[in-house]
């Protein structure tokens, strides 16, 4: 079987983006088997035969059980991201159908965010008063980073969030 | 709360999935074919509402064979009683609707 590996780098708030492209390969004829950090390897397939979904979820056994049971394929995980594809011909494949389930899934990613920036930004603090201590500066540019991030997800939630006060 | 919060679609669709005990993926094919394709259960947002369901007790979790490890869902009485009660406010708004706009519909 043919296979690439491509690197690439997505931002956390890019998550869309990612999934956009991983699509973009399946109809182009390469699905996603296996994810590493910034990697993606390929394998070749019909173009169009799979839809490729990830997500954010801390790793959940009976998940990964109950989403194979719809027909679903675990591809792997990175992080805390997790990869799943299915046959377009086996139906639709959507992880969420409505605007609660997006929210509590911006929710989870921004929790992440804040626990690490938060951490980064203690770590940063501590670093800059201690003068034996000389990268407290890189703590503090990952959490301003990292903060960044939940502002852009921040974003996202709130725009769901109007949509939601005239429909689900 | 007076009367009864609305239920989504999506619990509504579960809980009368479940009139019948059936596993995740029923649940699934159930919703659409009783909503003729309108409505579709994402499993990510199933399983979500499942454990929401079931720590609210409206439904319950059976294993029903150890070693596929199949689960089925199963309506309990409180889940039954406010399936009742939705239906009950889903024929006020229905009934409403169609005494004011009756001649159009």
């Amino acid at each position: 079987m043919e296979r690439k590996t491509i690197t690439k780098w997505f931002w956390v708030w890019q998550f869309e983006d990612e999934e956009k492209w991983l699509n973009e390969m399946a109809a182009s004829g390469w699905v996603l088997e296996s994810v590493g950090f910034c990697r993606y390897t390929f394998v070749r397939c019909e173009p169009g035969a799979y839809t490729v979904r990830t997500e954010m979820r801390p790793y959940d056994e009976q998940y990964v059980r109950f989403m194979e049971e719809t027909g679903a394929e675990y591809v792997g995980r990175m992080m805390m991201w997790i990869y799943f594809r299915k046959k377009t011909e086996d139906g639709v494949f959507d992880l969420y159908s409505d605007i609660d389930s997006r929210i509590s899934h911006l929710d989870r990613i921004g929790k992440v965010l804040l626990a690490i920036g938060g951490a980064n930004l203690l770590i940063g603090v501590v670093n800059s008063f201690n003068p034996g201590a000389r990268v407290g500066w890189v703590n503090l540019l990952c959490a301003t980073l990292l903060m960044y991030g939940l502002g852009r997800i921040h974003g996202k939630k709130e725009a769901l969030e109007k949509e939601r006060e005239l429909h689900e | 709360m007076p009367g009864n919060p609305a239920l989504t679609e999506a619990t509504y669709y579960i809980l009368l999935s479940l009139h019948k005990p059936r596993h995740g993926y029923g649940i699934m094919q159930q919703t659409e074919e009783l909503s003729g394709g309108r409505v579709r259960l994402a499993a990510g947002t199933l399983y979500g509402a499942l454990n929401t369901l079931c720590d609210k007790g409206w439904i319950v979790l059976k294993t029903v064979d150890e070693d596929n490890r199949r689960k089925e869902y199963q309506l309990t009485d409180k889940g039954r009683e406010i399936l009742i009660n939705e239906v009950k406010r889903l024929k006020e708004l229905a009934r409403n609707g169609e005494m004011i706009l009756g001649e159009e519909l």
